[in-house]
């Protein structure tokens, strides 16, 4: 493949017009298709760097391992030439960045952008009849197959996404914007297993997350609310007014009332922290003022509706604010205004989000900045972000490779390191493809995407993912994928070994130390590696070489990549 | 990240006497086979994630208030004959039909219920409620480890085995962090270095000695404590071989992660690896929506839940002697049922402890009443058995460990104030 710098393909690109289908929609569309290149507009944010002890080369790959899923190769010096500041302004506006290739591959996904109630059709529960029959064995899963092929039962859904996933973080350009969607999913949590999720769970990352992803943290929440995921989720679609009793429709008759769980995690996890100063009277207001916000038949249309005859109509008190009787819709709208303004939601926000970029213990004093500039700009993300990612904490010994990388984070900078390649689901079958295949890794690491069962998401802290089992699932994952045994994806060893002669360890060796490593292995991982290579098992006589033996490069890479230095970000 | 102390402790355990990595391996296995170590009494810790309603876990049909607070959700009476009503223990309280599998345990005396058992924090977070449990600290959020794992560093182990801890699922469990060697297992069969995968064979470079190797240098750190501990383990298991063993005595574990856990860990407790405490846990209480009655989505959990521990029970046969089970759950729910044939999260739940030392066919605990006055905050389940109460009988009494250790800090034990669930 011939590769361009990425400048000069945003150029092509921009004189392609409308080439970018996720153009922010302030693009004009119907630009005429040749024009004279224009000059690239000035970023919307100008990034200046602090000065840092670290060296130019540790600055990139700190940025490509924190602000992304680490470097493939070219990355270092691909970020070398366009200077780190101005690949931080870009990666803030991943609208303006080109990403030809992960779109092309996540084309092979066709759930990623259908809207629900076209996915409730689509992909349907299997008949109860043919379930039943199946119980009773008067039907086998062969036959239920040809009747309700795999490929179109509804958790396809959540597979083709988690497929996304793992695509978008290997091959997307558009890195930043791939690990606040993760962040924000993690933090605003549904789980696919649930009940009608799994039908509405792609349209909830598109269209609440990843879309406000580094927009403002208000409409992020007002996004969330009102997307039938979270409103499944975490039950508010059923939750009514005290002591109503359902007047028509089918369930006619039926008692109903007030249900707390969202009102208490919208307050607890997505915006004031569980210290943030709530009671349980609050949660009861909140709730009461969610009242109404409902689902129109979720394994039907599954789109938002808001049923005034389940609505408390009377005023709220929620956090010391009045919300004055007779709102309907808009009480939870203005709960969404009193919460994402509250104080301690830009703490709480500022910590999660420095624990992320920067470290398990956040810096009190980056902390409080950031939480400033959250208050400051009106939960302004992409604001709060810059404020954390070019401060002197980040750039900071102290930070530098301190984190240790999460199930996901592992997985996708390993492929990413030997420049692999994902194989596209093949076309109509039930093979998801390689995307799939590095999900199903990141289920063994010990985090399944989609599937985090409570509403917290997955632990932000690495205590949580370094234990002897899961650390053991990386090795063997390092081993599968440079023996290029994980189905569907493809490393290419050969380009991280180079021109290293294979008959030479020691030159193999220290040409995967700077592929994969970049030089950050400590003189004992070298050492120790160049232990395993006096070893005269080390070496191994292949078919094609009557001559020298050849270096065992696939062992010796997965060596590399299941390292403790690669286990660090 | 101050993990460093207990990861590097490890090494001096007695896994460095039984001088793993040199010693033939069959020494290994027969330390503990042999009676040179006495087998140490073990506690198998089973979390109900998500808050179970311990109203319809252990119905207290005899309660009037019972049957007012709750409708279509109400498990039934017991009745002669009848296979969905509630299976009665004492003519007060009840078992979910579901657990009819439990029910020769507690004709046993084997079985002990606490109800009316939980926190006296007053979060109805799942998050902060399960914390709290498993730190043992109620209220406090700044504790760093887990009270099995102060527990257990309060007993001196001799031999002290990797697998003294072991916790079934991909991540270690809160109330096992700390300083003390802890497994987290998905399977038996995943736990070591897969260098043969597939059909390929693929070359002769020693992965796992090559892995070994990277993570056995000096540096002090939770990613080399956690690879050192990784090896010791490894070997030790590859020598004992827990799969040869079958379940015994007929026993049947359902389908699911709970019968799976369960499974494993006798495999672990027969092939005599050293466990002293064993975590599961199993998701799905959280019950806000048609939580249904004897039958229904709770009655299917409750289901899977007994035939596992009963599963489990049998399996071992004789060696329950020296085995202790113990379920929790973060909170109970709403006495009341609420808009959606459901509960919401409540207060105080019941916990089962089963096994041979165990004082059984009893309830343990005070009964607080389900009248409205009686309940807390008017709506919930009041606690008369703070959870502390329960798990320091057993951690004192079964595993030994001293009543003036910190288990749970800033609390006093005070064994008058123990259930009473052992013999």
């Amino acid at each position: 493949m011939v590769r361009v710098r990425v400048g000069i393909v945003f150029q092509i690109l921009v004189l392609a017009g409308a080439a970018c289908s996720s153009a922010p929609p302030s693009r004009q569309a119907g630009a005429p298709a040749v024009r004279v290149a224009a000059p690239e507009p000035p970023p919307a944010v100008r990034v200046t760097l602090p000065k840092t002890a670290l060296s130019e080369d540790e600055q990139i790959m700190h940025a490509l391992n924190r602000l992304g899923y680490g470097p493939r190769p070219g990355d270092v010096e691909r970020v070398r030439a366009m200077g780190l500041s101005r690949w931080i302004e870009r990666q803030l506006e991943p609208g303006r960045i080109p990403d030809e290739r992960a779109e092309s591959a996540l084309k092979a996904f066709p759930t990623l952008a259908m809207p629900v109630p076209e996915l409730v059709r689509a992909y349907p529960e299997p008949d109860p009849k043919v379930l039943a029959k199946i119980q009773s064995g008067e039907m086998s899963q062969q036959e239920m197959r040809t009747v309700a092929p795999l490929e179109k039962r509804p958790f396809r859904i959540p597979v083709e996404l988690q497929a996304a996933k793992l695509t978008r973080a290997v091959l997307s350009e558009r890195q930043l914007e791939e690990v606040m969607t993760d962040f924000w999913f993690n933090h605003f949590n549904v789980d696919a297993r649930k009940g009608a999720v799994k039908w509405m769970i792609a349209d909830y990352e598109r269209t609440a997350i990843r879309s406000h992803a580094l927009g403002k943290f208000r409409d992020l929440l007002l996004a969330t609310a009102y997307h039938p995921a979270m409103l499944f989720y975490l039950d508010n679609w059923m939750s009514t007014k005290a002591d109503l009793v359902v007047p028509t429709g089918p369930l006619k008759g039926q008692k109903r009332g007030l249900n707390e769980n969202y009102a208490r995690e919208i307050m607890e996890l997505h915006t004031l922290g569980v210290e943030g100063g709530y009671t349980q009277q609050d949660v009861i207001e909140v709730a009461r003022a969610f009242t109404g916000w409902s689902i129109d038949k979720p394994r039907e249309h599954g789109t938002f509706i808001f049923r005034p005859g389940a609505h408390d109509k009377g005023a709220k008190r929620v956090l010391g604010h009045v919300v004055p009787a007779g709102g309907g819709e808009q009480d939870g709208v203005m709960v969404i205004d009193i919460l994402s303004r509250h104080p301690s939601t830009a703490r709480f926000i500022a910590t999660k989000l420095v624990r992320r970029f920067v470290s398990d213990e956040p810096p009190p004093a980056l902390v409080e900045r950031a939480a400033q500039t959250f208050r400051d700009t009106d939960g302004d993300i992409r604001r709060v972000v810059v404020t954390i990612v070019t401060s002197p904490e980040f750039f900071s010994a102290e930070a530098y490779r301190a984190k240790i990388k999460t199930p996901l984070e592992v997985v996708a900078s390993s492929v990413r390191a030997l420049d692999g390649e994902l194989a596209p689901p093949a076309s109509g079958g039930p093979q998801p493809g390689g995307g799939y295949a590095l999900a199903q890794q990141v289920t063994k690491l010990g985090e399944p995407l989609y599937q985090q069962q409570p509403p917290t998401g997955y632990p932000d802290v690495a205590e949580a993912w370094v234990n002897t089992g899961a650390l053991l699932n990386r090795m063997n994952f390092a081993l599968g994928l440079t023996a290029n045994r994980v189905p569907g994806v493809r490393v290419d060893l050969a380009r991280a070994v180079g021109s290293a002669d294979r008959r030479k360890p020691d030159q193999v060796l220290d040409a995967l130390l700077r592929s994969v490593l970049h030089g950050q292995a400590t003189p004992q991982t070298r050492s120790v590696l160049a232990a395993q290579l006096d070893d005269p098992e080390i070496t191994r006589a292949t078919r094609d070489d009557r001559g020298p033996a050849n270096t065992d490069v696939e062992k010796l890479a997965a060596l590399v990549l299941g390292s403790p230095e690669f286990q660090r970000r | 990240m101050d993990c460093c102390t207990r990861r590097s402790f490890m090494k001096s355990g007695a896994m460095a006497l039984l001088g793993l990595g040199s010693v033939p391996r069959f020494l290994v296995r027969t330390a503990y086979a042999e009676g040179r170590a006495a087998r140490p009494k073990i506690l198998i810790a089973i979390f109900q994630r998500g808050a179970v309603d311990g109203l319809s876990m252990v119905v207290p049909h005899g309660d009037r208030d019972y049957y007012d607070s709750r409708g279509s959700i109400a498990v039934a009476r017991p009745a002669a004959g009848a296979a969905d009503a509630t299976v009665d223990l004492d003519g007060f309280f009840g078992l979910h039909p579901a657990m009819q599998p439990l029910k020769p345990l507690w004709d046993d005396r084997h079985l002990s219920i606490v109800h009316a058992c939980g926190s006296p924090d007053t979060t109805r977070s799942h998050f902060d409620a399960q914390d709290y449990m498993e730190s043992g600290t109620p209220g406090v959020k700044t504790t760093q480890d887990g009270w099995l794992a102060r527990g257990l560093q309060a007993v001196p182990a001799a031999p002290a085995s990797p697998f003294r801890a072991v916790a079934m699922g991909p991540q270690l469990p809160r109330a096992l962090r700390g300083d003390v060697a802890a497994v987290a297992m998905g399977t038996v069969a995943d736990f070591d270095v897969k260098q043969d995968m597939g059909r390929m064979g693929g070359g002769t470079v020693n992965a796992r000695h090559g892995f070994e190797s990277l993570y056995e240098q000096g540096v002090k750190d939770i990613l080399h404590g956690t690879g050192r501990e990784t090896f010791d383990a490894v070997k030790m298991l590859k020598a004992a071989n827990p799969q040869r063993f079958a379940p015994d005595n007929g026993a049947q574990y359902p389908r699911g992660r709970l019968g799976d856990s369960l499974k494993q860990i006798a495999q672990l407790i027969k092939a005599d690896v050293g466990l002293e405490v064993a975590f599961a846990d199993m998701g799905g209480w959280d019950t806000h929506a048609n939580q249904g009655n004897e039958k229904g989505q709770l009655a299917q959990r409750l289901a899977e839940f007994s035939q596992s521990l009963a599963a489990l029970y049998r399996d071992l046969g004789d060696r329950m002697a020296d085995v202790v089970i113990l379920t929790m759950s973060e909170f109970g729910r709403t006495v009341r049922e609420n808009g959606n044939r459901g509960t919401d999260h409540g207060h105080a739940t019941a916990m089962l402890v089963l096994g041979g030392p165990v004082k059984g066919g009893r309830m343990a605990g005070s009964w607080p009443g389900l009248a409205r006055e009686q309940l807390y905050e008017q709506r919930d389940l009041a606690v008369t058995t703070d959870f502390r109460n329960l798990f320091a009988e057993v951690a004192v009494r079964h595993l030994g460990v001293a009543a003036t250790a910190p288990l749970f800090p800033g609390f006093r034990i005070i064994p008058s104030r123990y259930p009473g669930v052992l013999v």
